[in-house]
Order: C-alpha cells, then structure tokens, then sequence
C-alpha cells in the first residue's frame, strides 16, 4: 500500500502521462482516420499506378512492426537531413502507421458496400471528391465501425511503444518512477489499470458511434 | 555495416522466430481450453477467464514485459528475462487465441450438437468427433493473423534486453553511426518472415478448399 503512496505523490508525473497519451492516441486516431479515407477511393480507384504505389506502402507497414518503424523514423530521418523532437517523430510514426491499416480496412468496407450507392451518386451527378465526401464516407464509416474501434485500441497499445525514444507517455512515466524508487509492481499495476480505464472509455464512445449506426445499417 | 553486422542481425531473427513460436505453440491450446470454459459457462472460471482476456486485451506489449520482468520479483519468482519474455508473450497471445477460438465456437451450430447428443455421444467424443475437425478450420485464418501479429509484437521484449531482430539492429547502427542500413535489412527480414507465414495461410486454404471442407 505504501508504494501506491509514492506514486499518489507522483501523480503529477502520472497525470502528464495519462495526458500525453491520450493526445497521441487522439491526434493519431483522428489523422489517420482522416487520411485513410484519402488514399482509400485511391486504392480501389482505376488510376493502376497510383492504386499500386498505395499498396506498396500499406503492405510494407503491415509488414513492419511498430518498433523497428519508430526507430526507422526517429534514427533513420536524421540521416536523410530530416530532424525530429521525439514527441512529433512518435506522432508521425503513430499516424503514418496506422494510416496504413485504416485505409486497408476502410478499402474492405467500401469493397463490402451494395454497387448501387456509388453508381447512383454518380448518376447524380458527383464526381471526385464530392461524390467522396457526400456519398461514400458517411456508409463507409458505419460499415467499418467495428474494425475502427480495434484498431483505436491497436494505436493505444502501439503508445507504449514510444517510450523506447523517451515520449513522456504513461508506460514511460510510470516507468520512471518504477526506477527512481523501485516499485516495479504498483508502478505498472497503475499503468495497466489507466491503459484498461482508457479502453473501457474508447468503447463506450465507439458503443455511442454504434447507436448512431445501427440506425442506419440497411 | 560488415558481414558480423549482417549476421548479427540474423541470429537477432532467430530469437524472434523462436519466441514467437514457442509462445503460440503454449498459447493456442491454452486459449482453446479457455474458450471451452467460456463456452461450457463453468460458473466461476468464466468470469475468470473473461476478466483475464480482457485485461491482457487492452494491455500494451511492451507494459505487460516490463510489469512480468521487474513485478514479479517482489513476490519472490525472480525470471531471467528469456521466461519473463516467454511468459508475457504466452499470456498476451493466449488472451487473443481465445477470442478467435470463441467466436468459432459461438457460431457453431446448435443443432450438430444435439444431433450428436441423440446419437449417443458424450462429451469428449462430440467435441473430439464433431465440434474440433470444424472448429479448427473456420478458425485458421484468425490464427494466422495472430500468428503474424505475434511475431511483429516481439520486440517489446527488447525492453528487458532480449537481443532480437529490432534490438540488434538498433545495436549495429549505434556501432556503426549509420542506422538506416540495419533498420532497412532488419526490415527485409521481418517481411520475408512475415511473407512465409502468409504464403503458408494461402496453402492450407488452397489444400482445404480441394478437399472441399470449405
């Protein structure tokens, strides 16, 4: 009980982590949401060179784990004249790995989707990023809803990792404290217990999303 | 970066294959005995093995190492870090391989079990006879995937200082001051890794679909 006082006493260190983590997992949710449905309509669209350089790029980040890419980005950059703070080079590896699996699943939604709702948005008239952003994405999102919460709490687990290039997130923070005052057991039973609150909040917003999307599923 | 990088880099790759395969050889018969525990709603140990899925679930690799390795020696099991990577990389691949194994099992159909049930088989047989030949199968490409998750979740455990692929990678460009180079062969290596594994996947689909079980 006692080591769970040294890390109340803490809780500032704790409290910035918690809040370093949920920017990230936010900000990366959020982009690579976004740029997922971007390079989607690219993937299944009939320019072929295009479609297969965005394949290339989704398939080499299924392939990487996250780690070697966070060290990619972070130690690798600077050799091509590109330097990063170690909290925008987590982000970005963050959003740029993650944009790949989200483009790949939201191309699974769209692939799922009846014909009809692209042809007879076309017949209407929409073409390009209209016909995207009035027809497809509101389909496609609740299609793939399930799919975007896993991969949410994917871009959470993925946060820890980040603590190997010193992100003050919570696993590094927690992880700090552990080393200053050798508490390994309450420093990461806290951490796991934030991780688990952090994901029994996302599936309570992704259930709220689900509410919301039942209503529409044909 | 010289031939001892290279090869450096490779023994890093056997580490990995191995405790990925050592931990899903334990984890997916664990997780199937713990789906059946769901499935069978043995009071008591359901709601255990619930909560434990669902904790490991939503916990990241690299705080799951890091609790095991530095954690448990306060309770007196001090691990050298390969068990303490073993352990954790079991107990996080079990969490999974019960939710695909459950879900297999929560779509099996209700009426080959009672058929089952009136042609006089018991429990062992049913499940040996009827409910694992189909089970297996419509559970393999969740399987797979997992398998591939697992080996790219390995280099969480180069936190407690297991020398696998990332880790000496990271240890050849700190040596050498050129990072790129390893990162992009410790890259080629996990690809070529993950690309058997898929290449696998594909023949037994292939080979199951020829016999016709699906």
């Amino acid at each position: 009980m006692h080591d769970f006082l040294i890390i109340w006493a803490h809780i500032d260190l704790v409290f910035t982590g918690l809040i370093n983590t949920l920017i990230l997992i936010v900000l990366a949710g959020v982009m690579s949401i976004l740029l997922g449905l971007i390079l989607t309509p690219l993937l299944v669209g009939s320019n072929k060179a295009l479609a297969t350089m965005v394949q290339c790029y989704v398939d080499a980040m299924r392939c990487v784990p996250f780690l070697l890419f966070v060290y990619l980005i972070y130690f690798g950059l600077p050799t091509l004249g590109l330097r990063l703070s170690s909290w925008t080079a987590g982000a970005l590896a963050l959003v740029l790995y993650n944009t790949a699996y989200m483009a790949e699943l939201l191309r699974g939604a769209w692939l799922e989707l009846p014909p009809s709702i692209l042809e007879s948005g076309r017949s209407f008239g929409f073409t390009g990023w209209g016909l995207l952003r009035h027809i497809m994405v509101t389909p496609m999102l609740i299609r793939a809803l399930p799919m975007i919460g896993n991969q949410l709490i994917q871009i959470l687990k993925d946060s820890a990792f980040l603590t190997v290039i010193a992100v003050k997130e919570l696993t590094h923070e927690l992880n700090g404290i552990q080393s200053t005052y050798f508490i390994p057991f309450a420093a990461f039973l806290t951490a796991l217990i934030l991780y688990w609150i952090i994901c029994i909040l996302m599936e309570m917003v992704m259930g709220s999303f689900e509410q919301f999307a039942v209503l529409r599923r044909p | 970066m010289n031939a001892y990088d290279y090869y450096s880099i490779l023994q890093g790759a056997i580490f990995t294959v191995s405790l990925s395969i050592v931990s899903l050889v334990i984890g997916v018969p664990l997780g199937l005995g713990f789906a059946l525990i769901r499935w069978a709603k043995v009071p008591f140990f359901k709601d255990l093995v619930q909560a434990y899925v669902n904790v490991i679930r939503s916990c990241p690799t690299v705080t799951l190492v890091l609790l095991i390795y530095y954690a448990l020696p306060e309770f007196g099991v001090s691990l050298n870090p390969l068990p303490a990577a073993v352990l954790a990389l079991t107990l996080s691949t079990t969490a999974f391989n019960c939710e695909i194994w459950r879900s297999a099992l929560v779509e099996f159909p209700k009426d080959q079990l009672d058929a089952a049930h009136a042609l006089g088989l018991n429990r062992l047989m049913r499940m040996r006879l009827i409910v694992f030949p189909q089970i297996w199968r419509s559970s393999l490409p969740g399987i797979f995937n997992e398998i591939t998750l697992q080996i790219k979740s390995t280099p969480a455990v180069a936190v407690i200082g297991i020398v696998e692929i990332t880790r000496a990678a990271l240890r050849v460009g700190s040596n050498t001051y050129e990072p790129l180079p390893p990162f992009i062969f410790a890259l080629l290596i996990y690809s070529s890794i993950v690309f058997v594994f898929l290449k696998l996947q594909k023949y037994f689909e292939i080979q199951m679909k020829e016999k016709g079980y699906i």
